[in-house]
């Protein structure tokens, strides 16, 4: 796949609240922002982990929920016109020759940008797996974790693990393509859609799928290629499934991922960083919120914020050395209410 | 008041406990490997532990925020999140192992 290449003053890795200030201070001084999440949605955390749960201590907003603290950060930097990259991963990211960077994603989008944000949090978000023994040689052959194409599941002897919403709907949804369906959950409690939940069990009843209780333990085949597997039952006893592909379900957990390869120092999977700048041991690469380390750190939103503040006066400093930057206030300064928009 | 915590290796190690400190917080203050990736807010399930039967029936019931991450998270009959396990006198001695999905989410 060829791509042309996006040229911009800031790549940021990570569109959750410090990545979304991150574009506000960036923008008070004219840096042009593009943001890539491996989410399909903005908020990072807030967005994925805890979108209802209340928010107690960001300064002036008494209780907030994670998906309304994304909302005002998106409204609060939509005057810079950010552009939002979802459902990307950057894999690569190497120095060019004239000192900017290039960054390369898993979907085939190039940038080039003066300036790299890293605001990813705990990481990248993955699918979780499940902790059956020998999994891995059968990953990508017969047991898959998300569902890219429905055809290939054509056919198949399904086999779904999981009580969520994706393991439900694509037990509604493959089921009419599949041979057969079963599905497999530890309890018979579910937090999906009840609609969804209820079709499952009109699905059962009309026996055009299979519904066990239990836990997988053990897989059966050969070359990758499953031929079953077995179940632990919640009365202690074993029990045997028939099926030839896996689709576990047991949503998304965060690695730190592809960062691991870039070049940066390291330190128990956080990055090091100044608290001047908030720079990385690569000068043009900086790192705010979560995914960096500093004496004294505490893993807060409102510290994400200040971070983003002074990595942006020392990031338009890099990108352009002989520009004159001038302090200035929201409250005061014309040119800065005419970026937002107000004057 | 303390708990008794098992590691990965079944080693037994107690722990100084606070009353009104969530489980996980102790163990992660003695530097065992529970990453809590969300901070105690019932959204990660990275702080699983079994707890031992004895003492199973001295916690409340888990409430269906807790029993969706330990569907999350491969949870097994005496799994509960030590995020949700708050210090109380009447928990004094718990006796709780780190799940293997605890350890492996922090490795």
């Amino acid at each position: 796949m060829t791509q042309e290449t996006i040229s911009t003053d800031v790549v940021i890795i990570g569109a959750g609240p410090c990545g979304l200030f991150a574009v506000f201070e960036l923008g008070l001084l004219d840096m042009k922002c593009h943001l890539i999440d491996i989410l399909d949605k903005p908020g990072g955390q807030c967005a994925e982990l805890y979108p209802e749960k209340p928010i107690y201590d960001i300064p002036a907003l008494p209780v907030v929920s994670g998906q309304e603290l994304t909302e005002r950060l998106m409204e609060q930097a939509e005057p810079f016109g950010p552009q939002y990259h979802y459902n990307e991963m950057v894999e690569e990211l190497e120095k060019l020759e004239d000192g900017r960077f290039r960054v390369k994603t898993d979907g085939g989008l190039v940038f080039e940008a003066k300036v790299i944000v890293i605001a990813a949090g705990g990481g990248s978000f993955q699918p979780k797996k499940p902790p059956i023994p020998g999994i891995e040689a059968y990953e990508g052959k017969s047991v898959f974790y998300s569902v890219k194409r429905m055809e290939n599941f054509r056919n198949k002897k399904v086999l779904i693990s999981g009580g969520g919403d994706s393991a439900l709907d694509w037990t509604i949804n493959l089921q009419p393509i599949a041979e057969s369906m079963q599905l497999i959950h530890r309890r018979d409690g579910f937090r999906a859609a009840p609609d969804s939940v209820n079709k499952m069990h009109a699905l059962v009843e009309e026996k055009k799928m299979q519904f066990h209780l239990g836990q997988i333990v053990e897989l059966h085949g050969d070359n990758g290629q499953l031929t079953g597997v077995t179940a632990k039952g919640n009365d202690g006893n074993n029990y045997e499934i028939e099926c030839d592909t896996l689709l576990p379900f047991f949503g998304l957990t965060m690695k730190l991922g592809p960062i691991a390869n870039w070049g940066i120092n390291l330190h128990e999977n956080l990055i090091p960083v100044d608290t001047e700048k908030f720079q990385t041991s690569e000068p043009g690469i900086f790192a705010i919120g979560d995914i960096n380390t500093y004496p004294g750190k505490l893993k807060l939103i409102l510290s994400g914020f200040h971070e983003a503040a002074l990595m942006s006066q020392a990031a338009v400093r890099h990108a352009y050395p002989d520009a004159k930057v001038t302090f200035q206030y929201t409250t005061s300064s014309t040119s800065l209410q005419k970026k937002l928009g107000v004057a | 008041m303390r708990i008794i915590l098992l590691d990965g290796k079944g080693r037994e190690h107690e722990l100084e406990a606070v009353e009104g400190w969530r489980v996980m917080e102790i163990i992660r203050d003695y530097g065992f490997p529970i990453v809590a990736d969300c901070g105690g807010a019932c959204a990660c399930g990275t702080c699983q532990v079994e707890v031992d039967p004895a003492w199973a029936a001295k916690l409340h019931e888990p409430r269906e925020d807790e029993l969706d991450m330990l569907d999350q998270n491969y949870g097994g009959e005496w799994s509960r999140l030590s995020c949700q396990l708050i210090m109380t006198a009447e928990l004094d001695g718990l006796r709780v192992r780190l799940s293997d999905i605890a350890i492996r989410e922090a490795a």
